[in-house]
């Protein structure tokens, strides 16, 4: 008896190993299907028939370079510009540091409409910074490529400023310390030891970055407009289309899932899962 | 050029104050339990940690002295070890090497060229290309103490070097580490909480408790007149050098010591006095390590009696044995009274010198 009792609990132990609970397994499963079948939607109702002669509009490659260009451009700026900002925030010793963290990560709950707003108030050609752009170099950001690039930078820091500031205090400050020992300047420091240690960081920060750019609508329209071949990107594009010719929009959609599918399954599979 | 450190630093309920000098080309040991403030004291001396009050200086060149005076790590001609050695995971040993070099500003060819004679030196010139994770706790030591002299520091540096090795290893590193440190002519500061690399290593002991010096000298001095408990409890050790023919060590200062292990060449022989046992009479069955010895001296500690003994001229000049106080009235010890001594053998270590 005590022998039979024995043996099924030790088949059971080993059965639990694989088993997930059914509680998780079934939400996980309907959050699965919800983020999976609006794209195979978009697969189904696919105008396949028409899709080789629409796929070679010069439209659709002239959105899709603008898009790759500037949320390329965009990644760059959040970079140059994130990198520091986060180093500031991890390593210096400044007052408020709370608060300007909140405010940093604002864009991303902020509607990007009204950061596109906001953009348009300050770089505007009437705006606080603009009108002196304007009046003393002739440049005007609205309206332009370059406009695009700021707005979906301003939209895209702070997922590089998060991702790298958290990368910074996970990092070991001793190595700096090793660094300085050794004869190391802050900034040589930086650059040879802090900044290849949080690299994993930094390249999931720009992937992130670099998404959250190529899709960015809200703040572009509104800042950028929409002049096709200079301010156009794929997804004003997309929302263009579906107001004249769904069938377009649909295509358009469906380049733009192919490219940002390739360019993450990428890095997702030799970066972000290296940063664990 | 002397290194003058008078380490002052307070934090919250911990007060640490050491006044140290090391002279050049001397091994100076800073020992004592955790948490005593030598690790600070060495940061201080790095400049990771700026002084509360007092001063570092290398002869007049002053490195800290509060409130005018502060230079920061990059700009003092050190080099540190530390005790996870803080090798930089990205680079090969070679780069790891040369960066100090780099850092001081060598060009890239020339760095890399010494940075290899350096390793080769370590006898690991065949693992420039290797990453540090790629090498064993013995070969990632090397690499740190070699990239700390690389840029031929005036100080040298060395926090627990020893601590995250093996046992195995540690005895093997430990006397490659003291070859190196008689061949530095800097001034070395070396912390560790372990009374044998500090007799073995240092020239001098600093030892510290509660951020105070509570004695310091020669080790073999320091051994012998412990001021207090702590210290004799702490570096009482029977140590000594000797030269080793099979089983059979011939000391230096006379008398032999028969081991366990067979070993050859000069070695340190160490065992603790727990393992000194004393008989009125010769023992029966007559344990190899037998010696007549005549009583010393005698101390009280908190559990244990020790007693110092000399047991010439067959075994050791100077012997300690901790014994119960039960067993120092069953033998009615009193100083000049002739006793026998035995060493059990398992407890001997032995070490190459």
């Amino acid at each position: 008896m005590s022998l039979r009792q024995d043996t099924r609990t030790g088949s059971v132990r080993r059965r639990t190993g694989g088993q997930l609970p059914l509680v998780l397994l079934l939400p996980a499963l309907v959050g699965l299907a919800f983020l999976l079948v609006p794209l195979i939607g978009l697969l189904i109702k696919a105008p396949w028939s028409t899709l080789p002669s629409r796929l070679f509009s010069a439209d659709i490659w002239q959105a899709l370079r603008l898009s790759l260009l500037c949320a390329t451009l965009a990644t760059t700026v959040c970079l140059l510009l994130g990198i520091p900002l986060a180093w500031l925030l991890a390593r210096a010793s400044l007052p408020g540091r709370g608060l300007i963290r909140a405010l940093v990560t604002v864009p991303l709950v902020l509607p990007p409409v009204v950061g596109g707003v906001a953009l348009l108030l300050v770089l505007g050609r009437r705006g606080l910074i603009g009108e002196r752009l304007d009046l003393w170099f002739g440049f005007s950001l609205p309206f332009t490529t370059a406009g695009v690039v700021v707005a979906e930078a301003f939209v895209a820091m702070p997922f590089l400023v998060i991702s790298v500031e958290g990368a910074l205090r996970a990092a070991d400050p001793r190595y700096e310390e090793a660094a300085a020992t050794l004869g190391a300047g802050r900034w040589l420091t930086f650059r040879r030891v802090t900044l290849p240690s949080i690299a994993p960081g930094v390249v999931a920060g720009a992937v992130l970055c670099w998404a959250r750019a190529l899709g960015e609508f809200g703040a572009t329209i509104t800042f950028a407009g929409n002049l096709p071949g200079r301010t156009t990107t794929m997804p004003l594009a997309v929302y263009l289309a579906l107001e004249t010719d769904p069938d377009v929009a649909v295509v358009l959609s469906l380049v733009l899932l192919l490219v940002s599918v390739v360019v993450l399954a990428s890095l997702r599979e030799r970066w972000i899962s290296g940063l664990r | 050029m002397t290194l003058y450190a008078d380490v002052r630093v307070s934090r919250g309920a911990f007060d640490l104050s050491l006044d140290l000098t090391v002279e050049p080309g001397e091994v100076v040991a800073l020992l004592g339990p955790n948490g005593a403030g030598k690790t600070t004291a060495l940061r201080a001396i790095a400049g990771l940690l700026p002084v509360g009050a007092g001063r570092v200086a290398l002869d007049d060149e002053v490195w800290d002295e509060p409130p005018r005076v502060f230079r920061t790590p990059d700009r003092r001609p050190i080099g540190v070890v530390f005790q996870d050695y803080l090798l930089f995971d990205h680079l090969s040993a070679l780069e790891n090497v040369a960066f100090g070099l780099r850092a001081r500003g060598v060009e890239k060819h020339a760095a890399r060229a010494e940075a290899l004679r350096w390793l080769g030196a370590v006898g690991l010139a065949s693992y420039a290309r290797s990453r540090p994770r790629a090498l064993s706790g013995g070969q990632a030591q090397r690499v740190a103490l070699v990239r700390a002299l690389a840029t031929s520091p005036s100080v040298l540096l060395l926090d627990e070097p020893l601590a995250a090795l093996d046992a195995s290893t540690t005895l093997h590193v430990r006397a490659e580490l003291g070859q190196h440190l008689n061949r530095y002519e800097g001034r070395t500061l070396l912390v560790t909480h372990d009374p044998l690399d500090a007799m073995v290593l240092a020239d001098r002991l600093v030892i510290v408790e509660n951020g105070r010096i509570v004695q310091q000298g020669r080790p073999t001095d320091i051994a012998r007149r412990p001021r207090t408990d702590y210290v004799a409890q702490l570096v009482g050790l029977n140590l000594y050098r000797g030269t080793a023919t099979n089983t059979t060590v011939a000391l230096t200062d006379g008398g032999t010591i028969t081991l366990a292990e067979p070993a050859s060449g000069p070695v340190h022989v160490a065992f603790p006095p727990t393992a000194v046992s004393l008989y009125p009479e010769p023992p029966t069955g007559s344990p190899r390590n037998t010696w007549p010895a005549v009583v010393t001296g005698i101390e009280q500690h908190a559990h244990t009696v020790r007693v110092r003994l000399d047991a010439t001229p067959t075994g050791p000049t100077t012997l300690l044995a901790d014994i119960t106080p039960a067993a120092v009235a069953d033998l009615h010890l009193t100083p000049g009274q002739h006793l026998h001594a035995t060493l059990k053998a398992t407890e001997i270590h032995t070490y190459p010198s």
